[in-house]
């Protein structure tokens, strides 16, 4: 039996968000008080150690990631949480912000520390209006009790576009933008905002720091998978019994998941699809449901563990219908910067459009396939590389249900 | 409060635009022309950056529509969940089709996407307050609130 595991969640119930003293009460802020006394390098390394891989998506080490900001040479640096959370079906940071927004704001401040910034910003999806106050209550708090000294955080808010998630968007977006993605490199650690080194971490990220720092590297490694240890923060939509949320060592399985936690498929139905990390994740059939959740064991079977959103389908389900409204999502949703995605994107839900509707053959499916591998390979950012997934997953698990909808 | 005033509270934040963007439409729902203009003016850009701006994000609206906007999340959980039957609801209370405003100007409907309510679907916002597992029994007593 898999076992739930609350580090980032820690707090959950057990504080009132809005209150630094019950905060400091189940030992807030005393990992900023132990790193801020440590040297930044051995602080940096202990982050290193921990093996703690961004919960944003990509999985890029986060001590690594610090290190190349502290290194870098100039006169004003950033700190950003990425609080835009806009893969659908995913509301984990929201959760973490709602009811624990000073473990956001420690983590934070630590990495401000190691860095050695002194100005830091908070990007909240446009979608989230009830959280400003929230957080600004917060930073107020920590600021009045002096706790935090030479670090300053601002509330920023997006205006709905899903691309703003991606970092150098986010941080043209901060600078007042288009939020349209930037070539890389150069990347956010070396010139980021107003080119200043920058480091942009997810808001699980961050809110895994402060536990991390007052157990050790060492301890947070050992838990779950060595190459992506920790725990992850799932929540569960589609068709399962219990909608909700669950954190839990990347060891886990997805069938855990989907059935422990989340209670199996509602009307004695079968299962038929997941799809895992989002809408731009893979849809997953059950002859691989016993993979572990983790980063590089989703890779190996062609997924991609994203934000940690896990959408169920049952038996009932029509996947090329979903898989079509999806389409239509990343058409919507593209900056439109560079051709492969934009024309990419188009083309792709005109063409699942057509098969949807009965209307498509054999050559439209193989003429997605050819489109999603270009697309995956040619498009600057990850939306456009990502967007061709659900239809080239589907096409592959699910071909069935696409050859039984063809003229 | 005047737009020119609303903007101007943001001119000393780099970067502000967009916060003063949000402010202005709390205000007239939308972006007029002559508030892109204004903020182009007071954010040191060439007007056409500043339209760029107000048109790249899903929230903003260079046209004038309804005060009190209603969003509807069409992503893949909410669409599974019926989002459908909550768009088809809406549509025959108001009496207009998606992406109008009723004709007093009270009322805007748009498609959103997934707005972080994924728990509780269908969802939709009015002015940004979602509402949690809609159904087309629940549409008038929401759609009331704001009559
Ligand atoms: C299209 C797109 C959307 C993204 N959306 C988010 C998001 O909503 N939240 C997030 O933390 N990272 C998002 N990312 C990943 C960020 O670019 C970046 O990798 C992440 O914020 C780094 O933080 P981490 O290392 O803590 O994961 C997105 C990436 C892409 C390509
Ligand atoms: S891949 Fe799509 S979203 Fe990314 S830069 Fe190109 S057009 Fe914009
Ligand atoms: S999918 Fe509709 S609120 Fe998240």
């Amino acid at each position: 039996m898999a076992e739930e595991m609350r580090i980032v969640l820690r707090n959950y119930g057990k504080i009132d968000p809005l209150k630094i003293d019950d905060y400091i009460a189940q030992g807030g802020y005393k990992s900023l008080e132990k790193a801020s006394s440590m040297d930044k390098e051995a602080l940096i390394e202990e982050v290193r150690k921990s093996n703690l891989r961004g919960r944003g998506g990509a999985g890029f080490n986060c001590g690594q990631k610090w290190s190349f900001a502290y290194k870098a040479d100039a006169d004003e640096k950033y700190v950003i949480a990425n609080a835009d959370e806009g893969e659908p079906g995913t509301y984990k940071d929201r959760l973490i912000m709602e009811n624990d927004p000073h473990t956001l704001i420690e983590g934070m401040a630590i990495c401000a520390y190691a860095i050695g910034a002194t100005k830091g910003f908070i990007y909240l999806r446009g979608e989230y209006p009830q959280l400003i106050d929230v957080l600004n209550t917060a930073i107020a708090q920590a600021k009045e009790k002096g706790i935090l000294k030479s670090f300053d955080i601002e509330v920023r808010s997006g205006a709905g576009a899903y691309v703003c998630g991606e970092e150098t968007a986010l941080i043209e977006s901060i600078e007042g933008k288009r939020g349209e993605p930037r070539f890389k490199p150069p990347y956010p650690p070396s010139e980021g905002l107003w080119m200043k080194p920058t480091i942009v971490n997810n808001i699980e990220t961050f809110a895994s720091i402060p536990v991390i720092i007052e157990k050790g590297g060492e301890w947070y490694a050992s838990i779950g998978v060595p190459s992506y240890p920790g725990t992850k923060v799932f929540t569960l939509t589609g068709d399962v019994n219990n909608k909700t949320f669950v954190e839990v060592p990347t060891n886990t399985t997805i069938r855990e998941i989907i059935y422990q936690f989340g209670g199996g498929i509602p009307g004695g139905k079968k299962f038929k699809a997941v799809q895992i990390g989002g809408t731009s994740g893979a849809f997953i059939p059950d002859s691989l449901l016993d993979t572990p959740v983790a980063f590089d064991n989703m890779s190996a079977i062609g997924a991609t563990l994203g934000s940690g959103a896990v959408l169920v389908l049952d038996e009932s389900r029509d996947i090329v219908d979903v898989t079509t409204r999806i389409a239509k999502f990343f058409e919507h949703e593209s900056c439109g910067k560079c051709a492969p995605c934009r024309e990419g994107t188009a083309r792709m839900h005109e063409l699942m459009q057509l098969v949807n509707s009965g209307k498509g053959g054999q050559q439209d499916i193989e003429l997605m396939q050819k489109l999603g591998n270009v697309m995956s390979i040619a498009c600057l950012c990850g939306l456009g590389q990502a967007a061709p997934a659900p239809v080239l997953t589907t096409i592959k698990h699910f071909g069935t249900d696409y050859n039984a909808k063809l003229m | 409060m005047d737009y020119k005033d609303i903007i101007a509270s943001y001119a000393s934040k780099p970067g502000g635009i967009i916060e003063a963007y949000h402010a202005v439409q709390k205000e007239l729902s939308y972006l007029p022309e002559e508030a892109v203009a204004e903020a182009a003016r007071v954010f040191n850009l060439p007007v056409s950056d500043a339209y760029g701006v107000a048109t790249f994000y899903s929230m903003f609206s260079v046209t004038p529509r309804g005060k009190n906007v209603i969003r509807i999340c069409e992503s893949a959980p909410c669409h599974v969940a019926g989002a459908a039957q909550v768009i088809a609801a809406l549509e025959r209370e108001l009496g207009i089709k998606m992406g109008e405003s009723t004709a007093d100007g009270q009322f805007a409907l748009e498609f959103a996407e997934c707005v972080g309510q994924c728990q509780a679907t269908p969802v939709i916002t009015i002015n940004r307050k979602p509402y949690l597992d809609v159904s087309p029994a629940t549409v008038p007593t929401i759609l009331a609130e704001y009559k």
